[in-house]
């Protein structure tokens, strides 16, 4: 993993605590694993618990008030909610909590951004984007600018249509982005950078007044363990986007449409089928009930959404073919048309 | 292709790698790219290293190749299966050809040649002239109009990686394909890392496809007139705003008129722009990144004219320059409705005649199925 160089100030450490410094500044400051287990620090483990209870729903953690009042706790809290998370050795957790960190990181990266963009602390931002994950970010004529390369490594993973080059503002082999989009497209690499971090961590004896947070994540975990029913009807590129979601890894949009159309085509309803995104690492009940009824035509314009063909999965790269699909432009027609094939 | 028509060519071929060989070129890290070729009448040998020009040389001689093929992607082993060879980037290639322009000439010297008696017939034709058979072939001839055609495709696209890519124009490489087009290659290396999704993206935006009225400054309700772009901003806007606009004393009336049409009609006007405005190159090669791609300096099959690397665009003529074969007296029979115009001089048309014309001619001739030696 790349070693930064930033040298960034305590309130910088409390933005971004995943930073390698911030556990610099904790060893500087004389903090050890030790001290913190004593019961005086009680608060603190209750507010790093917090942090990964807030981030397994969903949401993004944001301390009380939504200021930076106490950077020691907000970092502090970052480096023990790490300690139960590798304590507590479930994926799931760790994968909800980087990309809930990572959004929020998201966050402050864009108002540096924006609210830095004339002076010289935006090197802070900067360099975070240039250092981590390799992309060089300038600011012309108050918008940021990164390569062409840079950019389509990243948006081709987007499906929006506005994140393809040709809706972009390109000159002279750049690409002109707002704050918002510039972090927009490395979320995904902070969620796995600061997972990598996560992973890179070996666990110290942990003090006793660790454990009973940490049996509490083994049991908050389980929430996330309801094994789907899949059919063994299914077609291949169905079943791989409920095994990427029962794996907690991220389904694209595109994956999650095809398997909520596809399932409301098959007759299920959006109760039935919303259980099956609780696994996915930006899970919200709320949010994921309202698109199924949207997709389901049930609200918003009454539109029934159809489940897109296999030309067009295809392409999203979401296909994964077998015999079985021979004669089918659809995934719906899967099992139906298999007779008449082999007739 | 027939034995002794097949013997003719092999031999036109030899001797120009014997004669020639300083023509042709291996691009930069040859010993990371896969080769690949094929013999007249044979399949494609591929998955082969070369580490220089010399042992190129060998094998040129040793098998005399109808085509040679070296990859744009550079390998950590470029001679094992695809799976194993281990990427580790690609050039970035463009293949214009004037087939696919739908150019109206085309059709002045289409020619189709019957897959059952061997007839050959102008125009295209449901069912063969001389035998009534419905199976035949197109053959294509290239005229001036299809280069000139395909030069214009070409410097859209070398305009649109200079100004709005950033490629320096010394990392752009225009050559003739040998045949009907262009082929470009890019050198540079921002770009040598992306994957063929990547690429998909990047063609679509040489191309001009998927642009959407919002990206112009156009909403669905309430668009308003300073949103829509201006002459003389970088990429697409600029020149969208040009062939809205036409010149900057227009634009106020013309955005007017832009905005009082709405939002269908300005979709339409970009569907037009991208017939037009857009460089019409094969998406396919560019996409691919595992490709074998022509080598400068060697001949191709399809015509006997060699792809050569084209240093002035406007001036350059590939039916003198490209075509570098021998030019010693040879017999054959042909049969062509359409005129070929090689070295500034005309063949035909013929029709089932017995001629005698440089050798050049005739393997032309021959690789496109309108003659054979006697």
């Amino acid at each position: 993993m790349k070693r930064c160089v930033l040298q960034p100030g305590i309130m910088d450490l409390a933005k971004y605590p995943f930073l390698a410094e911030a556990g610099e500044y904790l060893r500087d400051k004389g903090f050890n694993l030790e001290q913190l287990g004593h019961p005086d620090w009680a608060p603190l483990v209750e507010k790093a618990y917090g942090r990964i209870v807030v981030a397994s729903s969903g949401q993004v953690y944001h301390p009380e008030g939504g200021r930076l009042e106490n950077p020691d706790m907000e970092i502090l809290s970052f480096i023990v909610a790490v300690i139960l998370l590798k304590a507590a050795g479930i994926n799931t957790l760790t994968r909800r909590f980087s990309l809930a960190e990572a959004r929020r990181a998201e966050r402050f990266l864009q108002q540096d951004l924006w609210a830095n963009k004339d002076k010289k602390n935006l090197d802070l931002p900067l360099k975070i984007i240039s250092e981590l994950f390799g992309i060089r970010v300038h600011v012309e004529d108050d918008e940021f600018v990164i390569k062409v390369a840079d950019y389509l490594q990243r948006a081709v993973h987007f499906h929006e249509k506005e994140w393809k080059l040709v809706n972009r503002r390109v000159g002279a082999g750049l690409v002109h982005l707002t704050s918002h989009e510039t972090v927009r497209l490395i979320r995904t690499e902070l969620g796995q950078y600061i997972s990598a971090r996560i992973q890179s961590i070996s666990l110290p004896p942990i003090p006793d007044t660790f454990k009973s947070r940490v049996g509490d994540l083994v049991t908050l975990a389980g929430r996330f363990a309801d094994a789907p029913v899949v059919s063994s009807d299914y077609p291949p590129c169905v079943k791989h986007a409920i095994e990427v979601l029962e794996k907690g890894e991220n389904l694209p949009h595109s994956g999650r449409f095809l398997l909520a159309t596809y399932l409301l085509a098959r007759g299920q309803t959006a109760d039935q089928i919303a259980p099956l995104f609780k696994n996915a690492p930006d899970y919200n009940e709320r949010i994921t009930r309202y698109q199924l009824e949207h997709i389901s035509g049930s609200s918003g314009r009454g539109t029934k959404y159809q489940c897109p063909s296999c030309d067009k999965l295809r392409s999203e790269s979401l296909c994964f073919k077998v015999p079985e699909c021979d004669g089918i432009i659809n995934p719906i027609q899967f099992g139906r048309k298999r007779g008449t094939a082999n007739a | 292709m027939l034995e002794r028509d097949s013997a003719l060519v092999e031999n036109a071929i030899k001797e120009y790698y014997f004669n020639h060989f300083d023509l042709v070129r291996i691009p930069p890290k040859p010993a990371q790219r896969e080769f690949g070729y094929q013999k007249i009448n044979g399949g494609m040998t591929r998955h082969i290293s070369i580490k220089d020009v010399k042992e190129l040389h060998l094998l040129l001689m040793r098998e005399t190749p109808s085509d040679v093929y070296c990859s744009n992607a550079y390998y950590s082993f470029p001679s094992m299966p695809m799976s194993e060879k281990d990427w580790q980037g690609a050039d970035l290639i463009f293949d214009i050809d004037a087939k696919d322009l739908a150019l109206p000439c085309r059709k002045d010297h289409a020619v189709s040649r019957c897959g059952s008696c061997g007839t050959v017939f102008p125009g295209s034709r449901p069912l063969c002239t001389s035998c009534g058979s419905p199976k035949h072939e197109t053959v294509s001839v290239t005229c001036r109009d299809c280069i000139g055609e395909s030069k214009k495709e070409v410097k859209k696209l070398v305009g649109l990686l200079v100004e709005d890519l950033g490629i320096r124009e010394e990392e752009v490489e225009v050559y003739f394909s040998g045949n009907e087009g262009f082929h470009v290659r890019v050198t540079n290396r921002d770009y040598e890392q992306l994957e063929s999704q990547e690429r998909a993206d990047l063609v679509d935006y040489i191309m001009f496809n998927g642009a959407i009225p919002e990206t112009f400054g156009m909403k669905r309700q309430s668009s308003s007139r300073s949103e829509l772009p201006e002459m003389g901003e970088a990429g697409w806007r600029g020149r969208v705003a040009t062939t809205l606009f036409g010149s900057k004393s227009r634009a106020p009336k013309a955005s007017r008129q832009v905005l009082a049409e709405g939002y269908s009609a300005f979709q339409e006007k970009l569907e037009g722009m991208r017939q037009t405005l857009g460089a019409r190159v094969d998406p396919k090669v560019t996409m691919d990144i595992h490709r074998i791609f022509r080598l400068e300096g060697t001949i191709n099959s399809k015509s006997g004219l060699a792809k050569t690397r084209c240093a002035d665009l406007d001036g350059f003529d590939p039916f003198s320059e490209a075509c570098l074969l021998g030019d010693e007296k040879v017999e054959v029979v042909a049969s062509s409705p359409a005129v070929i115009r090689l070295k500034n001089k005309k063949y035909g048309p013929y029709e089932n005649e017995r001629i005698s014309v440089p050798k050049y001619a005739a393997v032309y001739m021959i690789c496109k199925g309108l003659a054979s030696t006697v």
